[in-house]
């Protein structure tokens, strides 16, 4: 195995166990911190990948940003286990089901996916992930939905500011 | 002439010619870990001596002068004394997280360390995106200070936590656009091509009155980013005893302590490499004569030369401004620095355009 193999492995296998870690915490603030491993782990994929602008984004606005703000809140709100509110019947229901769901679309595209098989993403090579070539598409092919977003941005600023005003 | 960069090639050479470079690369790792290591180690040593001289000289008194020669060695006695003390788990703390705490404030300070250039060709790690990653892992040590202020189980250090993450991550908004405006006029993310692009004069310099307000809102930020007086809020001793700090003890406070002298180093170092051109002698314009003068100083002398002028500046802050309140602090960075730092951007980006700048 290649020293790649080996990183990409690790990786793998970092993700998931953080992943899985994320679901069986007790403690919400302990979930949030295996979420951040795993933005880690993906953004060592990332750079695996010679996509250093996607790994360093990924790590600025989840880990760095969306992360903080979510600790912030958990960490505020001070739940722990015996302030858990006791789940409906139907709610877990609901939750089986849409699981279920996701399942069952993870599973098929798994299955369409038979022509990847003995494929390899390209390592190490490759420029479209770095920032140059990134920015020309982002402010070429894709400039309208780019655009678009940031106006989606500019709403949900505006919403913030309606919701904290105080009259 | 002494370089950095005669060290590492004879370094690299005889490794290469012994042994064989799988092995001679794992050693050359082994070695930058251990050179960090020791960089930090000095680095925590000097800074708070630094600081305790520095504050002497402001306040007309003498300053630590019983251990060693002008008290050199005061920290070194106060680290062994840390070192010594007992390292207490409160009861009601996450044990995990609270011990682990202290580690991740540091691997995060070490991570940043990686593209910072020291000399001429003497760089960890190249990366082409420097900027961008200096940002991004500062942008993480935010991470390690809510672990700690929330796992310590103490309404303080939780308290303390949430004001600096607070500050941390609305200053670094006006950090990152006072650096993004140096970027502009480079044309380049990479570190070593911004410090190349000063070969003429610095950018405080050649990108006039845009650059310099950039430089003071990007000194302010870094200041409040670092949790450092005047916005030290999130240790404010009056207020909230020791902050997210509060219920460390022995080696532990001690890596929070060095954390914190470390991010002054890193900050004021970025600092120097945008605005004064990194390891760059001063050179003007066309003054041949002049500029080889400047060359036979080592880059390495220029660039700790610049970043120590730096921590003085941020030192000197200290005790010259009372400390914000909250509001205060907030409102400067949401009403001011945000507004200004985003009009000096276009500013920026106008010199840029027209080719203003020498």
């Amino acid at each position: 195995m290649s020293a790649i193999q080996i990183l990409f492995w690790f990786l793998s296998g970092l993700a998931l166990v953080s992943a899985i870690m994320v679901l069986i915490s007790k403690n919400p603030v302990h979930s949030v911190l295996w979420l951040v491993m795993v933005f880690f782990a993906i953004s060592g994929h990332y750079i695996l990948m010679n996509a250093q602008f996607l790994a360093i984004v990924n790590l600025i606005v989840y880990a760095g940003a969306i992360m903080v703000l979510f600790l912030f809140v958990i960490m505020l709100m001070n739940l722990d286990k015996t302030s858990d509110p006791q789940k409906n019947w139907w709610m877990k229901l609901a939750g089986v089901i849409s699981g279920g769901c996701l399942l069952m679309e993870m599973a098929t595209l798994v299955r369409q996916a038979a022509e990847m098989k003995e494929k390899t993403v390209m390592m190490k090579e490759g420029s479209i992930g770095l920032i140059g070539n990134l920015g020309k598409l982002l402010f070429s092919d894709y400039v309208v939905p780019f655009e678009i977003s940031s106006v989606l941005f500019l709403s949900a600023m505006v919403g913030a500011v309606v919701i904290g005003k105080k009259n | 002439m002494f370089s950095l960069e005669g060290i590492t090639n004879t370094v690299h050479e005889w490794l290469n010619n012994h042994f064989s470079p799988t092995l001679a690369l794992l050693t050359e790792f082994v070695l930058v870990g251990v050179a960090a290591i020791a960089l930090f180690a000095l680095l925590g040593l000097g800074l708070v001596w630094m600081e305790r001289k520095v504050a002497a000289v402001m306040q007309i008194r003498l300053g630590p002068n019983r251990v060693g020669p002008k008290g050199i060695f005061q920290t070194t006695a106060d680290t062994l004394k840390l070192i010594m003390k007992e390292g207490l788990t409160p009861d009601g703390a996450d044990k995990f997280l609270f011990n682990l705490a202290p580690y991740i404030v540091m691997i995060v300070a070490m991570l940043i360390l990686a593209p910072i250039a020291f000399a001429k060709n003497f760089q960890i790690w190249d990366i082409n995106i420097g900027v961008l990653y200096l940002s991004a892992v500062s942008s993480l040590s935010v991470i390690g200070v809510l672990m700690a202020g929330w796992a310590s189980n103490n309404k303080y250090s939780l308290l303390g936590a949430m004001r600096s993450g607070a500050q941390i991550v609305s200053y670094e908004l006006s950090a990152g656009l006072s650096v993004i405006s140096i970027v502009v006029m480079t044309g380049s993310l990479s570190i070593n091509d911004i410090i190349l692009s000063q070969q003429n004069g610095w950018w405080i310099f050649k990108g006039h009155i845009p650059a310099f307000i950039s430089f003071v809102i990007f000194i302010i930020a870094v200041t409040a980013e670092t949790n450092r007086a005047p916005f030290d809020l999130a240790e404010a001793e009056s207020e909230l005893t020791a902050g997210f700090h509060t219920e460390y003890s022995g080696m532990k406070f001690a890596l929070f302590f060095l954390a914190e002298y470390i991010n002054i180093f890193i900050v004021c170092a970025i600092g120097a490499t945008l605005f004064f051109g990194g390891w760059m002698p001063l050179h003007i314009g066309h003054w041949e004569g002049f500029n080889h003068v400047m060359d036979y100083i080592p880059s390495s002398i220029w660039f700790f030369g610049k970043t120590i002028g730096l921590i003085f500046l941020i030192m000197w802050f200290r005790w010259t401004f009372p400390r914000l309140r909250i509001d205060q602090l907030l409102n400067l960075e949401w009403k001011y620095l945000l507004p200004i730092s985003m009009f000096n951007l276009i500013l920026m980006t106008i010199v840029a355009i027209m080719g203003w700048h020498f």
